[in-house]
């Protein structure tokens, strides 16, 4: 069947504008996920707990608890992620929002790394293992070596690219050359990269002296990140690094050649291979700048944030970042909005700890958002956005 | 059974595909419904089958309203659907198969000896030739069909729905087919024929309906005159064939010796080719479908992985190099099966107009695209080849199939050529379009370039061709001149090598229908 062409495709209404378009579906994936959320709180909170037994003799008592228990988490939610009006200076107040920012800087480089090897169409899992090689080499670099200033801080990002580029690339090489499936090639490599980075903190040239955790020394201050707002907030040079990088995501796809064969190879591979394009040589490559990105992003997290490198340096931000990668639908802008709602709802998490919210519910309403967000046509039901985009039939009957 | 279809509707989003057909299919009549691809017909058949739901009109059958809400509905009310594409399970018997769904049984065991007869009944009935135990993927294409056949007649349909039956006919099984639906119609089933063929329709409906562009724009009596036809499918007067002027050849561009091509299973697909296409000769590929054709194209074009033998263009040796150093070497390829083989139908038409050129000048360097020159490119393109598009920024694959095909033909066409090669130019292709498109080809083809057409209309393949290969098998059975008659190109499509097919011919004993293939005449 032919596909409508210019002349009988209507100019579709407002309402059926605002009905397609992804904001409100942003906006009310958070509403049904608080709500939702809201219900889970309650259940968890002792107070409302207690008003239920006696509902029916002082209702009053369990709507109050409730309505505390929802206001106080959800207020904690906000001053932990946003701003602490509750805090004695301006500057405490604000360093909750600069947190979340210095949080989600290296959660974002990783993410726009995810993001190159999705728009390829390759489904890369290796953040874990990319993340770790590229904050090891950049830690070795900056605590193992004695280099001038600028120079040091330069080489440790290189170390660190250079080697999360390695890791990546050699799921690419195998994919390229073998066949070999890049999913599980990754995984694999995760768990590679995980115990030589536990094997090598137990060696004399990672393991820091007269500590009795697993932890490398401090790298050296010529390469660490330097702060961008003074020593009483984290914030490092790696928020601007981070910009950069998703700079680079958007030259890389929109404009370079490069990576219109990566698209190509991702969408249609059998077109790219009859237009002359290299299906292995666009997955190798692929991979390579994947996984430099992400080991970018290693290297920052441990220059700028971590200052020396632990068993746990990766943490959850490798598999954090596939969902950033996801949400952000893959682009430059998205993945930065998505990498900030994602810190910011892993430092508000803990102020809603300190609120009597189990920290377990707490990953429960960031995978709820998550989860709304990612199903766009849910959201679109639940909320009768699609009422909105139905064509009106007397319109159309009278226009055919 | 009487068929009648009232004010059909049915809308795509804001694209209606059909719009308020009327529709009268008499008992014991064949119905031909021809019309473009992209007409509507297919639209309004599954409508029909229940695949669809119309967003308006109403379906009689024999006077009574009824309504589908599946195909099982429109199956137990007596219309059987032949497909396109069968939907037989190929490791399947023939029993099995036509019982597939309504599998009689015996208690709680299958009763197969039930299944058995009814196929036999039904195939000796007809004159079918078909064995109950043979295995459907054993089966050549033309009995494939005839299955499906019986399939629908053992569930007594009494409407017989046929889409696009001879698209993967030789001309030989079509005039099987031609007899067969003209024997139901004398049993009293009523047969909706749909095409795109004139000369099909000409030879066996009994009345014609034209749709275009979702509506019913006439009905014809099958004496009309092709171009009468034609005009009315298209909405404007097209030649239908043009004269084309001989072109001097010149030295031989491409010899092709000993070709051998194997799959990934083992298979010769392409079997020991050998041919040579002169500068200014446009050289014909003629077959049914899947007898090497495809595998030699792409043996040429470096997508084959296992090549035996030499293609040399001038003095380079093609096989072993790169698809990417053959389109280097001047080589344009316009692949059969464009939505998988040649088009990205979320990039751009812009991007797609530029995908095997993208990284060469003047639409960019190593390193970045020059979009302003890409966009100026695509701009003019779509002036020269008159691709209907909102804009060169829209997606390919929101354009019709036609105009898709004619980003594809421009690609190809827009660069200098030291060769052209083109699988199926036209599939899909309205008629008016099909003869700009010719037209292109024969203008590369009097600028001196060699070109490769390979198709499976024998009606392209003569109007193009200055010499015509016939393919069966893997092999080429011969190579004749272009004038060469239908029926001896149809003779060796199935098979017999140049001089049987004339001798039989000559002795003039084949042909059931001789002025069905006395025409030469458009696809």
């Amino acid at each position: 069947m032919s596909a409508p062409t210019a002349e009988n495709e209507n100019t579709p209404t407002l309402a059926a504008r605002i009905g397609r378009s992804e904001i409100p579906v942003v906006i009310m994936a958070f509403v049904f996920a608080f709500l939702i959320s809201a219900v889970l709180i309650l259940i968890s909170n002792e107070d409302v707990r207690q008003s239920a037994t006696y509902l029916f003799a002082r209702p009053s008592d369990f709507f109050r608890a409730s309505w505390d228990a929802i206001v106080s988490a959800y207020d904690a939610l906000f001053r932990g992620a946003v701003y602490d009006y509750r805090a004695r200076t301006s500057t405490q107040a604000w360093n909750r929002l600069i947190e979340t920012l210095t949080v989600a800087t290296p959660l974002i480089i990783a993410a726009l790394g995810m993001a190159v090897g999705f728009r390829a169409g390759l489904f890369n899992i290796g953040g874990t293992g990319q993340l770790i090689v590229g904050s090891a080499a950049a830690a070795w670099v900056g605590f193992g070596l004695s280099l001038p200033p600028v120079i040091h801080l330069i080489a440790a990002l290189a170390a660190g690219i250079a080697a999360g580029g390695l890791w990546g690339g050699i799921a690419g090489f195998l994919k390229a050359r073998f066949d070999a499936n890049e999913v599980i090639t990754t995984i694999m490599l995760n768990w590679i990269a995980v115990n030589l980075l536990a094997w090598l903190l137990t060696t004399a040239a990672f393991r820091a002296p007269n500590v009795l955790t697993p932890q490398s020394p401090q790298v050296k201050a010529t390469a660490m990140l330097p702060r961008l707002l003074g020593d009483q907030f984290r914030l490092h040079l790696g928020f601007v690094i981070m910009l950069l990088a998703a700079l680079f995501l958007w030259w890389l796809m929109s404009r370079s050649t490069l990576g219109f064969r990566f698209r190509a190879v991702g969408e249609n591979p059998r077109a790219a291979q009859v237009a002359g394009i290299s299906v292995g040589t666009s997955s190798f490559l692929v991979m390579l700048i994947a996984g430099g990105l992400v080991g970018l992003g290693g290297a920052v997290n441990v220059l700028g944030t971590e200052h020396s490198l632990n068993d746990g340096i990766a943490g959850s931000i490798g598999f954090d970042a596939i969902t950033v990668a996801l949400l952000g639908r893959s682009g430059p802008v998205g993945i930065i909005l998505a990498g900030i709602l994602f810190a910011g709802l892993s430092t508000g998490g803990r102020y809603m700890e300190g609120q009597g919210v189990p920290i377990d519910l707490v990953a429960v309403i960031q995978a709820l958002v998550v989860l709304f967000i990612a199903a766009p046509p849910l959201v679109r039901r639940m909320s009768g956005l699609n009422l909105l985009t139905r064509p009106r039939r007397t319109a159309a009957a009278k226009e055919a | 059974m009487k068929l009648e279809l009232q004010g059909i509707t049915k809308r795509f989003g804001s694209f209606t595909a059909n719009d308020s057909i009327d529709l009268v299919v008499e008992p014991g009549e064949i119905h031909s419904l021809l019309g473009e691809n992209g007409a509507g017909k297919s639209t309004l058949m599954n409508v029909l089958y229940g695949l669809y739901q119309p967003d308006g009109g109403r379906i009689l059958l024999d006077g009574k309203p009824v309504s589908f809400s599946g195909p099982g509905d429109a199956m137990a009310a007596g219309i059987g659907m032949v497909h396109q594409h069968f939907m037989l399970v190929p490791v399947f018997t023939v029993a099995e198969n036509v019982a597939l769904g309504h599998e009689p049984t015996k208690g709680p065991m299958l009763d197969m000896a039930t299944a058995r007869a009814k196929v036999r009944e039904i195939s000796e009935r007809f004159g079918f030739d078909i064995n109950p135990d043979s295995v459907v993927e054993d089966l050549p294409v033309g009995a494939q069909q005839r299955v499906e056949i019986i399939k629908a007649l053992s569930r007594r349909a009494e409407v017989l729905v046929l889409d696009e039956p001879t698209a993967v006919l030789t001309p030989q099984e079509t005039d099987e087919l031609m007899q067969i639906m003209k024997q139901l119609r004398d049993e009293g089933t009523s047969i909706v024929f749909i095409t795109h063929k004139l000369r099909e329709v000409r030879a066996v409906a009994d009345r014609i309906t034209v749709i275009r562009r979702g509506r019913i724009v006439g009905t014809a009596d099958p004496s009309a005159e092709q171009s009468e036809l034609a005009n009315l499918m298209v909405g404007r007067s097209v030649a239908l064939q043009f004269d084309k002027e001989e072109a001097p050849t010149g030295e031989t561009a491409v010899s092709v010796r000993d070709l051998t091509v194997v799959d990934d299973a083992g298979l010769r697909t392409v079997d020991n080719v050998s041919f040579d296409v002169r500068e200014g000769e446009i050289l014909g590929i003629a077959g049914v479908q899947g007898n090497g054709q495809t595998e030699l194209t792409e043996a040429i074009m470096g997508l084959q992985k296992n090549v035996w033998g030499s293609i040399r263009l001038g003095s380079t040796e093609l096989v072993g190099r790169s698809t990417k150093q053959v389109l280097d070497a001047g080589v344009g390829f316009v692949p059969e099966d464009r939505t998988h083989d040649a088009l990205i139908s979320s990039f751009s038409v812009a991007e797609n107009l530029v995908l095997d050129q993208h990284n060469r000048r003047p639409f960019g360097s190593a390193l970045s695209l020059r979009l302003p020159r890409i966009r100026k490119h695509a701009q003019e393109q779509v002036e020269e080849f008159d691709i209907r598009t909102s804009g060169t920024d829209s997606p390919v694959g929101s354009l019709s199939g036609g105009n898709q095909q004619k980003v594809v033909m421009s690609r190809a066409l827009s660069r200098d050529l030291s060769l052209f090669i083109a699988a199926q130019p036209t599939r899909g292709v309205d008629v008016g379009s099909i003869e700009f498109l010719h037209r292109r080809i024969i203008a590369a083809r009097s600028e001196g370039t060699p070109v490769i057409i390979v198709s499976t209309e024998l009606d392209e393949i003569s109007q193009l061709s200055d010499r015509i290969a016939v393919m069966y098998r893997g092999r080429i059975l011969g190579i004749v001149p272009g004038d060469e008659s239908r029926e001896v190109l149809g003779l060796m499509m199935a098979g017999y090598t140049a001089e049987a097919a004339r001798a039989e011919v000559a002795s003039g004993s084949t042909l059931a229908n001789e002025e069905l293939a006395a025409e030469g005449d458009i696809a």
